[in-house]
């Protein structure tokens, strides 16, 4: 066996097994992707917001989030062509205007922008908030085009992929077994549980936006992402639940008012699709790396997956390859 | 420090029954809304609770999908309240309280029958109906009410041993909207155990429900939307602890002119 090109499986084609793939095949691994769905992004990660935005998330998670997150912005641009950044606008309701105070506490990084300076980002919100939080330094990417752009980088670097109905592979002819399976994996790892979350795909002609708005809500704080043509992802509701059902009407209902309250153009916009997705989480909310003999699990990405697998995917590197120099 | 407030928890259980049990301390801590179940945990530390309410509706649309997060809260080890909280009908307050009974095996629940949708003000009259259908079921109902005096008769009429009026909107964290109102609850009701459920924002105003005489409060958002939940937690356990022992010591009168605590010998005060 030719140790100085380890093989690996890597399980799991979401978010955290594809960040694996790349880190692991662009340090010299023999790396093969195996998804037992059959395709890239058949998880959680297809439905995420894909915000890059480690200072925001700074509001509600724990300091380490923010700390691990931040070289997340330069990885994603290093590995995918489409990341935009535009930085990321917190508004809310003027009834809710207290909570943009809150939330400016809480974080950093930020400049406060009034109403003028508001309509200067974004024109089409103009007259429309008087107050808001702009945060320069975030970005944001479409999870789907950087799942296929990993993906793609995979085969680049000379990686091997089983998908669309290929048999599960023989894990003893591997040196290394990288388990990237979200919920699949909880018979090994038993404190993960599953967060509901769901997510609208709208298309709207009438309103555009150059970078992700969170909308902010004592109760129902809701995020509005653009994509391209004239796409938006509207997110997402946290729910401790491992319902896989479709979406309940009071979610609906919840992340179209945040909609319609930042813009009344989204009142003609098209509905295009309605995603749920369970959040592999720990108790604390916090992704890990765990091993067990050759097997490693990233796992527990939770609501930070775009943001938190670029740092697990190089400690899972590290621990196969030895510390980067 | 331990030691004292573990003597004042032997000193509460002879205080009030709420249902025929005593709690360990008079606190009860919601679990929603935590950054993490670990964060939720820390809280629980801190605060120490008598109980801990969780909420099953929204988790639970369908079966029993809730159960991980349940379990969770369950290896706590403090007494569970489930509550009702997100429903809006008498019907589905019903069946939320059929599905708590059965997922944490108690009877007891906190009704919430909500009627406004804004401000999450109770719906009194599907309160009070599904009050009289669960208490004719055997549940021990903790029911989510206003301040009204009439409710709160109808509530003990239908079985009800227990009244949680609301301090403020559910998550304003406003306080004590009307003092007069409770003041005049509690007095109404001497032997009925009260709890002040909803609206509490800083740790005193936990202090000030003591000092009303209210057996207890229940806190949630103050807790789980502070930037630290775990000190927020203990602080409103400090805070529930000084109300208690300021009501338990008597505490003076108010008065309307300045009253010297020392002696004003030598001038001239009664001219």
């Amino acid at each position: 066996m030719n140790r100085s090109k380890p093989r690996i499986l890597v399980k799991g084609a979401g978010v955290a097994g594809m960040t694996a793939c790349v880190a692991l095949a662009e340090r010299g691994g023999d790396v093969t992707l195996y998804d037992e769905a059959g395709r890239v992004g058949a998880g959680a990660s297809w439905f995420a917001g894909g915000m890059l935005a480690p200072w925001c998330e700074a509001e509600s998670a724990p300091e380490e989030v923010t700390a691990q997150s931040i070289g997340a912005v330069d990885w994603w641009a290093r590995h995918v062509p489409q990341v935009i950044r535009q930085g990321s606008l917190v508004l809310a309701p003027a009834r809710d205007v207290g909570e943009i105070a809150r939330f400016a506490r809480r974080t950093s990084h930020y400049t406060q922008v009034n109403g003028a300076e508001i309509a200067s980002l974004e024109p089409d919100l103009d007259g429309r908030f008087q107050k808001g939080l702009f945060f320069a330094q975030e970005g944001h990417v479409d999870p789907r085009v950087a799942l296929q752009a990993l993906f793609d980088r995979l085969l680049s670097l000379g990686g091997h992929a089983l998908l669309a109905g290929a048999p599960a592979p023989d894990e003893a002819a591997f040196d290394w077994v990288v388990d990237c399976t979200g919920l699949v994996a909880r018979d090994r790892l038993d404190t993960l549980r599953g967060v509901r979350g769901e997510m609208l795909l709208l298309r709207c002609r009438d309103v555009s936006l150059h970078r992700p708005v969170r909308m902010l809500h004592p109760r129902i704080p809701v995020y509005i992402v653009p994509r391209a043509n004239h796409l938006f992802m509207v997110g997402a509701t946290m729910v401790e639940s491992e319902d896989t059902g479709g979406m309940t009407v009071r979610s609906m209902l919840e992340l179209l008012n945040a909609a319609y309250t930042l813009h009344p153009g989204f009142a003609e916009a098209e509905i295009l699709e309605t995603g749920i997705g369970l959040r592999p989480s720990y108790p604390d909310n916090m992704p890990r790396v765990t091993q067990d003999g050759k097997y490693l699990f990233i796992n527990g990405m939770y609501r930070h997956g775009f943001l938190l697998s670029p740092a697990r995917a190089e400690e899972a590197a590290d621990r196969i390859f030895g510390q980067a120099a | 420090m331990t030691d004292r407030i573990q003597d004042n928890r032997e000193d509460n259980r002879m205080d009030v029954l709420f249902y025929g049990q005593a709690l360990s301390f008079p606190l009860m801590l919601g679990t929603a809304q935590y950054p993490s179940p670990e964060i939720l945990r820390e809280a629980v530390l801190a605060a120490r609770p008598g109980v801990v309410t969780v909420s099953l509706r929204r988790e639970a649309a369908r079966e029993k999908t809730g159960q991980a997060f349940w379990s969770l809260i369950q290896e706590l080890g403090v007494p569970v309240l489930p509550n009702t909280a997100g429903c809006h009908t008498v019907k589905e307050a019903v069946t939320t309280a059929h599905m708590a009974r059965e997922v944490f095996g108690t009877d007891w629940v906190k009704l919430e029958v909500i009627g406004e949708q804004d401000t999450l003000q109770p719906d009194v009259f599907g309160l009070v109906e599904a009050a009289r259908i669960l208490s004719e079921e055997g549940f021990k109902v903790f029911p989510y009410t206003t301040e009204d005096l009439v409710v709160a008769e109808r509530l003990l009429a239908c079985g009800c041993e227990v009244l949680m009026p609301w301090g403020a909107p559910i998550g304003s964290g406003r306080g004590l909207n009307n003092v007069f109102g409770l003041r005049a609850l509690r007095a109404h009701f001497p032997g009925v155990p009260l709890v002040v459920d909803a609206g509490l924002g800083v740790p005193s105003h936990a202090a000030q429900a003591l000092e009303l005489g209210y057996d207890a409060v229940l806190i949630n958002t103050a807790v789980a939307r502070a930037g630290d939940p775990a000190q927020m937690a203990r602080a409103f356990r400090l805070a529930v602890e000084a109300g208690q022992l300021g009501r338990k010591a008597d505490p003076m009168e108010e008065r309307d002119m300045a009253a010297p605590s020392t002696p004003v010998a030598g001038k001239a005060f009664l001219g």
